[in-house]
């Protein structure tokens, strides 16, 4: 492999990954390292923080201050790094489970408090990690080892969950709109305040197996052709949305306060 | 110079002492009997350019001050039961990341949200053993206010040196009660603060360099990119599978405290060079303890007390030889039967142990103390 990208942002030598063939989480990790790269980010003042799954072991192999800690605290763990030295750029990677079960109440606050972070959700729609079982996002009559039966829990819109705690910028997009995406993470870290970008992944292995969803290729062949865009969705009527999944930029507020520049300014007062 | 002193609780000398040891984060969630020291870091921290935040949980709050240290900070987290109970999986994880944080429990009666205004000392062996795993534990136990400040300077210290959580275990009492400290001068205390990688060397995180103690630690953000994880690692910080490796981190871990106990172990003793019989305690009991062994020897019955000042590691070494000088020892703690267990297991029937304790809400009194030391003598 010789992608430059690859070469300046991967630790080479924790190279291949874990990840099981026709995953998506490594599209995200590119888009993510491509996002960073076109920002002209300096490495040493980029922070990635992950909870625990197999997209959390993602900053494992990113050359920056990397953070792997327990399951669904990444943004608890972040939210001191950022409040402690707010130079730093902290990016959060969690999956569905790490950031809308176990780590739900974290998210919300921080997206409450609109801190500088950008969080990047690699939603599988399953827990991958420990094998299959259902998670906040599995659609409903979704199978999973936990839900042989189908599952009888309704899903969370984590973009729109985010949007709704107070996030500043809620964005979604999906392993086949790799394009849209790296653009999405770049505005997302550009951002002053809390963001949020869900990215739909594809988890072959399990999701897939257990839902008849075929290939990895029949997978994002599938995000190809359900996913529209918000802003392509407003004009369309009603019997062609029908099916389909909205993506694209939900919020994007300027102008809040970011939260560590609201205690910079107590501090700033506290001098005089 | 006129001396600096000031009227002040247990929980305010904490933070006090906290500043003095050059604390700069501070994130947790308000709980009684702890609250205090939440209320005084939000009000200081600003003052000296550092930063308090609450945070939406105790899980979080632990979590947030991890990621504070990990930028180069001093940084601590307070609570008490309940909030000490969920802190716990992070506990562990500092312990393997090895990060310097300084964890008050101001302990209150439980088990569960239990009697939230009174005092008990029931977190000594879940300060040993909350976290899953085996783990390095170090834990420090104040008796008076000036006490809780110099402790916490010593938590700092310890944690920074180590590069592991130390706990602070207060009370109730002794976090509420008001006495007068003199604050020490600046320069008066010895303050450490951890070792930073040497400049023109390859970083190795995880790695010990010949004559230091821990591996050194760079900040987030100081231009050594390195990985933190809560997997078993190897030097590089990166996880690793190898059972070898496991067993080889763990076991340096294990040995800051295995091998420093003479620099870990604190403690007192009061009056027991001619004494009968020892009274064994710590914390808010021990203040008891000693009006309890002043109204015996009145009384012509010559007690004398251990105080252990540091809870873990246990000082073994001391206590054995108080089981070869002594047919009594008596412990008193605020609880039904907790530290009573590790005297036991370290006297091995050299002596005669008794428990004097109770977790009903009410302190232990120097008459109860005095009349089980009656009763086995
Ligand atoms: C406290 C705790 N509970 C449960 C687990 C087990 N566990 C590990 S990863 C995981 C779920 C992972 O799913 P998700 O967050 O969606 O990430 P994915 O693996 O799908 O990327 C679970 C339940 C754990 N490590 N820690
Ligand atoms: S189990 Fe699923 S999410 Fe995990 S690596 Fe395999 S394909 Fe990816």
């Amino acid at each position: 492999m010789n992608n430059p990208i690859v070469e300046k942002y991967f630790r080479m030598d924790n190279l291949p990954h874990i990840w099981c063939p026709g995953c998506g989480n490594g599209i995200i990790m590119l888009a993510l390292a491509k996002a960073i790269d076109s920002l002209g980010l300096d490495k040493d003042k980029v922070c990635v923080v992950s909870g625990i799954g197999c997209s959390s072991r993602a900053p494992g192999y990113l050359d920056f201050n990397t953070l792997h800690t327990t399951h669904g605290r990444a943004l608890a763990f972040a939210t001191g790094v950022k409040l402690a030295n707010p130079e730093l750029e902290v990016i959060v990677i969690s999956g569905d489970g790490d950031a809308s079960a176990i780590g739900g109440n974290h998210l919300i606050h921080a997206a409450r408090r609109n801190i500088g972070i950008t969080t990047i959700v690699f939603n599988n729609n399953i827990y991958g990690m420990t094998g299959g079982q259902y998670s906040p996002t599995t659609p409903n009559g979704d199978l999973g080892t936990t839900a042989p039966h189908g599952n009888i829990d309704r899903p969370f819109d984590i973009a729109q969950l985010a949007a709704a705690a107070g996030a500043t910028y809620a964005a979604r997009s999906t392993v086949y709109h790799a394009n849209q995406m790296e653009k999405m993470i770049e505005t997302a870290i550009a951002h002053k305040g809390f963001s949020m970008v869900e990215v739909i992944s594809t988890c072959p292995t399990y999701y897939g197996r257990k839902n008849k969803k075929g290939s990895a290729a029949n997978m994002i062949a599938f995000l190809k052709d359900s996913f529209i865009d918000v802003k392509v969705a407003e004009k369309l009527p009603e019997e062609k949305k029908a099916g389909k999944f909205l993506m694209g930029e939900f919020k994007k507020e300027e102008g809040v306060v970011e939260y560590t520049v609201a205690y910079e300014s107590i501090i700033e007062r506290l001098k005089k | 110079m006129s001396k600096n002193i000031k009227l002040m609780q247990g929980n305010e000398a904490c933070v006090e002492g906290a500043l003095y040891a050059g604390m700069r984060f501070y994130a947790g969630y308000p709980i009684t009997p702890s609250t205090e020291i939440a209320e005084k870091s939000a009000e200081l921290l600003p003052t000296v350019g550092g930063k308090f935040i609450q945070m939406e949980d105790e899980i979080a709050g632990i979590a947030a001050a991890i990621g504070g240290a990990l930028t180069g900070k001093k940084s601590m987290t307070a609570t008490s039961g309940p909030g000490f109970s969920l802190k716990q999986e992070n506990i562990g994880y500092a312990m393997i990341a090895e990060i310097p944080l300084v964890i008050v429990n101001v302990q209150r009666g439980g088990p569960s949200t239990g009697l939230p205004t009174a005092p008990a000392q029931g977190e000594i062996m879940q300060a040993k053993w909350g976290t899953h795993g085996d783990h390095p534990v170090i834990a420090l136990s104040p008796s008076t206010v000036r006490e809780t400040f110099d402790l916490t300077v010593r938590a700092f210290n310890l944690a920074e040196k180590y590069r592991t959580p130390v706990m602070l275990l207060t009370d109730e009492i002794v976090g509420h009660m008001r006495e007068k400290i003199e604050i020490p001068e600046p320069g008066e205390l010895e303050i450490y603060n951890r070792l930073e990688p040497v400049e023109g060397e390859t970083y190795i995180p995880y790695g010990v360099r010949e004559g230091d103690l821990v591996p050194r630690m760079a900040a987030f953000g100081s231009g050594h990119r390195y990985h933190v994880t809560g997997l078993f690692h190897d030097e590089t910080g990166f996880p690793s599978n190898s059972t070898e490796n496991a067993g080889f981190m763990l076991d340096r871990m294990m040995k800051k405290v295995e091998d420093n106990l003479d620099d870990l172990i604190e403690y007192e003793e009061y009056m027991l060079d001619d004494a009968e019989v020892c009274i064994f305690s710590y914390g808010s009991s021990a203040r008891a303890a000693k009006t309890a062994i002043d109204q015996l020897r009145e009384e012509g019955i010559k007690a004398g007390l251990f105080r252990a000042i540091t809870i873990w590691p246990f000082a073994e070494k001391r206590v054995k030889a108080l089981a070869e000088q002594f047919d009594n020892i008596v412990v008193a703690e605020l609880n039904l039967g907790q530290y009573v267990y590790e005297v036991e297991r370290v006297v091995k029937g050299a002596a005669k142990v008794s428990h004097v304790g109770k977790a009903n809400g009410d302190v232990l009194t120097p008459a109860e103390i005095a009349a089980k030391v009656k009763e086995v003598l």
